[in-house]
């Protein structure tokens, strides 16, 4: 047993060494722009640099609509399996895992093909048709995330019976998606939101290929140019990462208790 | 008949290749409390969600109040159900469950606050309005479904094995309550079950179902006392079967193992020789034999359970057996396996079983 314990221990201290050490030595790099000494400045260049601020609410502002986009997408939909078509739940979570198995590459490629200015729709003829494909993009890209967690919250409440008691009161589908499903999954949505998030906030394939200032393409650009910098924004970068998934960890205490299963 | 509030009329439901409901058809009047009762299957809440608008008929109509609701969607049938889950919103307090209805069909807030500290009254949960379901007993929450179901006054209330969920004391207690609820509302109402007790107990009439049809419908006095079927006969209350052969159809006798008895009436269609299948109540036998009581049968003691105020007592006719029950007497001792016993009773609750 104690043999067991120890080869135990030595597996944990070698993966978690696997994950900190690069973070460590990130960290460490970037506070060396100062020579001889420890200093935050490759932060305050990169803070202070406009691009990064132009970037980087270009990216938060997409991620919202993303979201939102995901959203209006994901939650009538999974709903609708759940309710009508269970025979079909297999078929949506092989097409919802697709992007995962398709590079985000050649979905670009797809789109500046089929949405070229000289296409019917004509999505990259203008700037914000540009922008609205991006957001279509991502919003593929984070298909995966975002149907698994709606789906997940889905299964913690009895979808069929909610729908009926509410349509025998007289509601309507908006009323009941709106009212009773979309409440009761809500904590399942942000923690798909939140994800979405974490994924569009570092894209780079899909911004650069449609040329688009998002903050994938900036993080790119400063790192094949500047030194120390890099090292600051990988080291934001994670930062925003973790801080999106201890909000999922701390919205979902504050999960609906269902009433058959209470918490 | 006259008065009718619901009328399902010829109704069939069929998945596929298989007809889970079959030639149902049923009057229920103004305020009346009638049970669809039966075993699992048997398509009695299949009957329920084709009320309700959950399911479509594959053939047949419904009719609520004079209209035609067989099309109809579930949300413009104005109807009420309670379901076996409770089916309470988890998200929305007591109170706003009960308004739901309230505030979809657009009540203002006033009217609908009003009626909703009325529903609580009426469900004895007036302290409860701003709890979470989660933090209500099974039974509380039960009647809150009931409060929500009646808060938007519907014309009809649908009831699916409302009680199934809930242990045995707090489902007796429930089942006063909606009874009462019902009359002092004069709701018309549909109770789904399986439990034949809760049935009896709290029906105006019982609707019998079998493999998707109405073996019987009539008063529980009736439904007890004169199944119609075997099935009905087997259903519902403890029977005692009793196999023998037809000695004389035209007079009615009958003779078992152990002795010849005289059923009311002839046994029309049947010939000498023939097997017949004879049921009696547990409480319509006797021990002994009795003054008053027209016929009797010899036989054997085979077991006896001692239940406290009642002795539960087997008593042995050749191949057939009987159970009856006999009150507990301190002054008599109860028989004893092996002893010879008479069993006594009245032709007319004989049965005959088809």
């Amino acid at each position: 047993m104690k043999g067991n314990r120890f080869w135990a221990w030595v597996t944990f201290a070698v993966g978690i060494a696997y994950f900190i050490v690069p973070l460590v030595a990130t960290f460490e790099f970037s506070l060396r722009m100062r020579r001889g000494e420890y200093s935050f400045d490759a932060y305050r260049s990169v803070l202070g640099d406009p691009n990064f601020h132009a970037t980087f609410l270009y990216s938060v502002v997409v991620a919202i609509f993303t979201i939102l986009l995901g959203v209006l997408l994901v939650v009538p939909t999974a709903y609708w399996i759940r309710l009508k078509l269970p025979r079909l739940r297999p078929v949506v979570e092989f097409i919802t895992l697709l992007p995962l198995v398709i590079p985000a590459i050649v979905i670009v490629f797809g789109y500046i093909r089929t949405f070229g200015s000289n296409s019917t729709l004509p999505f990259l003829a203008t700037a914000r048709g540009t922008d609205a494909l991006l957001v279509i993009g991502y919003a593929t890209l984070a298909l995966p995330y975002m149907y698994r967690a709606v789906d997940t919250g889905l299964r913690t409440i009895d979808v069929r019976t909610l729908t009926e008691a509410a349509q025998i009161l007289g509601a309507g589908w908006t009323t009941i998606i709106a009212r009773i499903i979309l409440p009761n999954v809500l904590i399942a949505v942000l923690s798909g939101a939140f994800l979405t998030f974490a994924i569009v906030i570092g894209e780079f394939t899909m911004a650069s290929l449609l040329n688009r200032p998002a903050f994938g393409p900036y993080l790119q650009n400063i790192g094949a140019n500047r030194a120390y910098e890099p090292s600051a924004l990988a080291i934001i970068s994670f930062a925003i990462t973790w801080a999106c998934m201890s909000v999922i960890q701390i919205l979902s205490r504050f999960a609906p208790k269902s009433a058959n299963r209470p918490n | 008949m006259a008065d009718t509030f619901l009328s399902i009329q010829n109704l069939r439901k069929a998945f596929g290749l298989t007809t889970v409901v079959q030639d149902f058809d049923l009057e229920v009047r103004t305020g009346e409390f009638v049970s669809f009762l039966g075993p699992s299957g048997c398509g009695k809440t299949t009957v329920l969600r084709m009320v309700a608008g959950f399911e479509q008929p594959t053939a047949g109509k419904i009719v609520i109040g004079g209209q035609d609701v067989t099309s109809l969607k579930p949300n413009q049938r104005n109807i009420g159900m309670v379901f076996q889950a409770y089916a309470l919103f988890p998200n929305l307090t007591v109170a706003q469950n009960i308004a739901f209805g309230l505030k979809v069909a657009g009540v203002a807030k006033a009217e609908s606050d009003r009626r909703v500290a009325e529903m609580l009254s009426i469900i004895k949960l007036a302290e409860f309005g701003d709890r979470y379901p989660y933090q209500l007993s099974g039974g509380q929450q039960q009647r809150v479904a009931l409060a929500r179901a009646l808060a938007p006054k519907p014309k009809l209330l649908l009831l699916d094995e409302p009680l199934s969920a809930l242990d045995a004391k707090v489902r007796l207690s429930l089942r006063e309550e909606i009874r009462s609820i019902q009359k002092t509302l004069g709701i018309t109402t549909i109770f789904v079950t399986h439990d034949q007790e809760e049935a009896l107990s709290m029906s105006d009439r019982i609707a019998v179902m079998y493999n998707g049809k109405a073996e019987q419908v009539g008063t529980p006095f009736e439904i007890y006392n004169h199944p119609a079927t075997r099935f009905v006969a087997n259903f519902v209350g403890t029977l005692n079967v009793l196999e023998g052969t037809v000695a004389d159809p035209a007079r009615g006798i009958v003779r078992i193992d152990a002795g010849e008895v005289t059923v009311k009436g002839a046994l029309n269609g049947s010939k000498a020789g023939e097997t017949v299948s004879l049921a009696l109540r547990p409480e319509a036998i006797s021990l002994g034999k009795h003054p008053g009581r027209d016929s009797s049968l010899g036989g054997q003691i085979a077991d006896v359970s001692f239940l406290g105020s009642v002795i539960r007592v087997r008593v042995g006719l050749g191949k057939n057996f009987v159970s009856l029950d006999t009150f507990n007497s301190p002054a008599s001792p109860p028989p004893s396996v092996g002893d010879n016993a008479d069993i006594s009773f009245s032709s007319s609750d004989l049965l005959v079983l088809h």
